[in-house]
């Protein structure tokens, strides 16, 4: 017991999917499960925040985090696990690069929490109450709460992070080869994306039709368009493909890619290759070279660019958080929320 | 002086909840609070989202149901655009589900609710867990409880893309027909399914009917409200989880309400308050009358007592016999014990598995048609669904490019949070006397969530079933730790 390197997980923002995804893991690979020992999983196991608070520095090997940040106890949370760990993972897409939650970057936190509470259709709220951090009831109680974060954050925009396990969520085998890597020691340089950085379309089953030169003449959306078979972008549907690292997909199926398994196109959740400064940017290059253009149809070019409805949703989805255009920091650690218009998004 | 007693599970666990209880100056409760410290602004941050994506953004609200949000979505969606999908399509969406119904519901049952029954409400609590079930049912059914689930989930992955967040379910549809050697595999799925559905059944009826301390507990124990019951039924009234109008039956069991799921604003609202982050719905045309259960309240209850409470029975032969068994033994409808909850949710065991045999083995499913493509312009939705977990629903309203402009979501936890709350507030006073906390306060406060089975709580399905609880009894004026009892 005493030898096997002691393990935390914790979970900020989050669906619980991650969660999930270790316990199927679980079900599949206990001698991997039993070569350490598990200090601190609040969703499983009764430890707290103390148990943490009084191991010594550097006590766990390696803390795998999951979820946006998006409160103070997630800030605190994270900062002391960060002390008591030798390595910190951020694991999955919203510790990656902000997730889905981190959408809400694009608004302002307040104007967040007024629409939940006062401008949704079936809210009854003639006095405008809003959920207090702390409240002193009537009887003289006094309850609290948390306190949201001015944006929700990936990992890295809170604490140092050593290596990083992308996906919504995280596939199975990239956990078990990451757990293997960490418990042989044999790890890569530091900042590593724990999957490989070839774009997806290298494992693409779709990948020989796409053809030598992109001549794409229309944007389509997916869920309007017939689809051929053939490669998503070719056919002028949106596919993340090109902008976003492969892994996501089982050795058992080919590493072919999950989503584009079942016809759907690539949303990005793996984030870019290594090297790519911003995923959306890196697509809208993408994009841009595939259409087929002269110089002298640039009001063609426009028309097909204002085809892209949504840009943030197509390009950031699972990345706000990271993406250059919303979520910088700027002092403080906090976040500065960038006004967007309603439509037309980034 | 008054003290202030907080039950947190760990650090204020996202989505998790606390229970905060105030003692007065003798040590009795005054009232205790259950409090959500969660919020994550989907709804607004929805807008300016295309609506396809909305089956990709919603099931992050959940990553442990989130087949519930994706296909709530795609349907709502499939309302947004008008367009109803294929017969083909829609019997794998319901496929789909089913599996998806069948495998939480099970899990719930042997890892989370089932202990304290299986095991028993007095055991030890070191063996009120999963390993204290399988010591009761034995390693071999352990075994074939991870088979089974395995078995489904693969089958998912295979169809949705994913088995957390899947992806399959379009406006108009699904992205991917079903090939012989998938539907082969279903098939035999599905016949392993019934058994170990009937297997279910008779675990329950051996271990909890076979023995009159069990019964006494749900019919006399204190977990028990007045409440009204909603849940989708087919056109038979019938227990119905994909599609379907929505049926309010009232304290006595008679039918208040049965209106289409777009017409949902004259009959829910949602009430604030200003300590929780969960907004509690209520009936509108009765109004929000605070926290009282009872003939007239305008609280009403979900999940799966609730269905079959709405109901006038099951879909399937074998979950309708277990059906008239339940209301047999408790009296006739509808059983407002909330522990009867268990009880409900192994018969939609057995309805999913009988769906999901009678959708196996249905030739539609191997037809190649699978999308109608959307030709209307896109305006506004309602989708309904039955998740394991209760009714949840979507509402978008889009622009004509199909761009969110108006998004409302009701998760189905919110809808037995009022009950939930005042359950626990019951649990506290009944257990907290002249300043002594008793040491089942822990297990009462968890036996009065877990019939729910409460999305803040429902990852821990996964591992020993019970929720990290720590009670820290505080002097409120000055901070000062009295007692601290935790779960060991």
């Amino acid at each position: 017991m005493a030898d096997k390197p002691w393990v935390a997980f914790y979970w900020c923002g989050s669906c619980g999917g991650c969660e999930e995804a270790v316990v199927d893991l679980a079900e599949k690979i206990l001698d991997v499960v039993n070569a350490v020992n598990i200090g601190f999983w609040p969703v499983a196991l009764d430890f707290k925040k103390s148990d943490v608070e009084e191991k010594p520095d550097g006590f766990f090997a390696v803390s795998f985090i999951n979820g946006t940040v998006e409160s103070d106890e997630h800030r605190e949370m994270v900062e002391l696990l960060r002390r008591k760990s030798g390595l910190v993972v951020a694991f999955g897409s919203c510790s990656h690069m902000g997730g889905i939650p981190s959408l809400r970057n694009l608004y302002d936190v307040r104007d967040c929490v007024n629409y939940a509470y006062t401008k949704t259709v079936s809210t009854v709220n003639p006095e405008g109450t809003i959920p207090q951090p702390r409240f002193k009831h009537p009887a003289g109680h006094e309850t609290t709460t948390m306190n949201l974060e001015e944006t929700g954050k990936a990992l890295d925009q809170v604490i140092d992070v050593d290596y990083y396990l992308p996906g919504c969520s995280v596939p199975a085998h990239l956990i078990l080869d990451a757990v293997m890597a960490i418990l042989s020691g044999n790890l890569p340089p530091k900042g590593s994306v724990l999957s490989p950085s070839k774009a997806l379309c290298s494992v693409c089953p779709r990948q020989e039709t796409k053809p030598e030169k992109m001549q794409v003449k229309d944007i389509k959306r997916h869920h309007l368009s017939e689809d051929d078979g053939t490669c998503f972008n070719a056919q002028g549907m949106i596919c993340m493909g090109p902008a976003t690292r492969s892994g996501c997909g089982s050795p058992e199926k080919d590493n072919a890619p999950r989503c584009i398994l079942v016809n759907m196109p690539c949303h990005g959740c793996f984030g870019p290759p290594d090297g790519t400064l911003d995923q959306g940017l890196a697509m809208l290059s993408a994009i841009a070279s595939d259409l087929d253009y002269t110089p002298d149809e640039e009001a063609d070019i426009d028309r097909i660019i204002e085809k892209i409805a949504d840009p943030a949703g197509y390009f950031y989805l699972f990345g706000t958080a990271k993406s250059l255009i919303h979520g910088r920091p700027a002092g403080e650690g906090k976040t500065k929320p960038v006004e967007v218009p309603k439509e037309g998004g980034a | 002086m008054a003290k202030k007693v907080v039950i947190d599970p760990i650090t204020r666990l996202e989505g998790h909840g606390k229970v905060e209880i105030f003692l007065d100056d003798t040590g009795n409760v005054e009232h205790a609070y259950f409090v959500i410290p969660e919020f994550r602004g989907f709804e607004r941050f929805s807008i300016g989202r295309k609506v396809e994506d909305m089956p990709w953004i919603t099931p992050r609200l959940c990553g442990v149901c989130p087949t519930a949000h994706h296909m709530c979505s795609a349907k709502t969606c499939d309302a947004v655009y008008k367009v109803t999908p294929p017969v083909p399509a829609i019997k794998i969406r319901r496929l789909f589900y089913n599996m998806f119904t069948f495998e939480d519901h099970l899990i719930h049952f042997y890892y989370l609710g089932g202990p304290d029954f299986v095991v028993g409400p007095t055991a030890p609590k070191a063996e009120r867990n999963i390993l204290g079930v399988i010591g009761k049912v034995g390693l071999e059914v352990a075994g074939q409880l991870i088979a089974m689930r395995k078995e489904v989930r693969q089958l998912m992955e295979d169809m949705g893309g994913r088995v957390i967040h899947p992806v399959f379910a379009i406006p108009g549809g699904i992205t991917k027909a079903l090939d012989k050697d998938i539907v082969e595999r279903l098939k035999t799925m599905a016949g392993h399914a019934v058994s170990f559905a009937e297997f279910t059944i008779k675990v329950f009826h051996d271990i909890v009917l076979g023995n009159k301390d069990y019964v006494d507990i749900i019919l006399n124990g204190p977990y028990y409200s007045v409440s009204n019951h909603m849940g989708l039924v087919d056109e038979n009234n019938k227990v119905e989880f994909y599609d379907g109008p929505v049926r309010v039956v009232d304290t006595k069991g008679k039918e208040l309400y049965k209106f289409q799921p777009a017409d949902y604003l004259d009959y829910i609202g949602e009430h604030v308050e200003p300590w929780t982050w969960m907004k509690f719905p209520f009936l509108k045309k009765i109004g929000w009358k605070g926290f009282v259960d009872g003939e007239g309240t305008s609280l009403y209850r979900v999940a799966p007592l609730a269905r079959l409470n709405a109901s006038d029975g099951m879909r399937t032969p074998k979950a309708q016999e277990e059906y008239e068994k339940m209301y047999e033994v408790l009296g006739g409808k509808p059983v407002q014990h909330s522990l009867a909850f268990h009880w409900a949710r192994v018969i939609e065991v057995m309805q999913a598995a009988e769906e999901i045999q009678a959708l196996a083995n249905d030739p539609d499913i191997l037809d190649p048609n699978v999308r109608t493509i959307p030709t209307e312009t896109p305006s506004e939705g309602v989708g309904f669904i039955e998740a394991p977990r209760g009714t949840l629903i979507h509402h978008y309203k889009t622009d004509s490019n199909g761009i969110v402009e108006d998004a409302n979501l009701i998760v189905a936890t919110a809808h037995n949070e009022a009950i939930i709350a005042m359950e626990i507030n019951k649990a506290a006073k009944a257990l907290i006397k002249d300043g002594k906390v008793d040491d089942g306060l822990l297990n009462m406060v968890e036996m009065a969530f877990r019939p729910y089975d409460p999305c803040h709580a429902c990852a821990t399905h996964s591992l020993p079933g019970e929720m990290p609880l720590r009670i820290t009894i505080k002097r409120t004026s000055t901070g000062e730790v009295l007692d601290v009892i935790q779960r060991d």
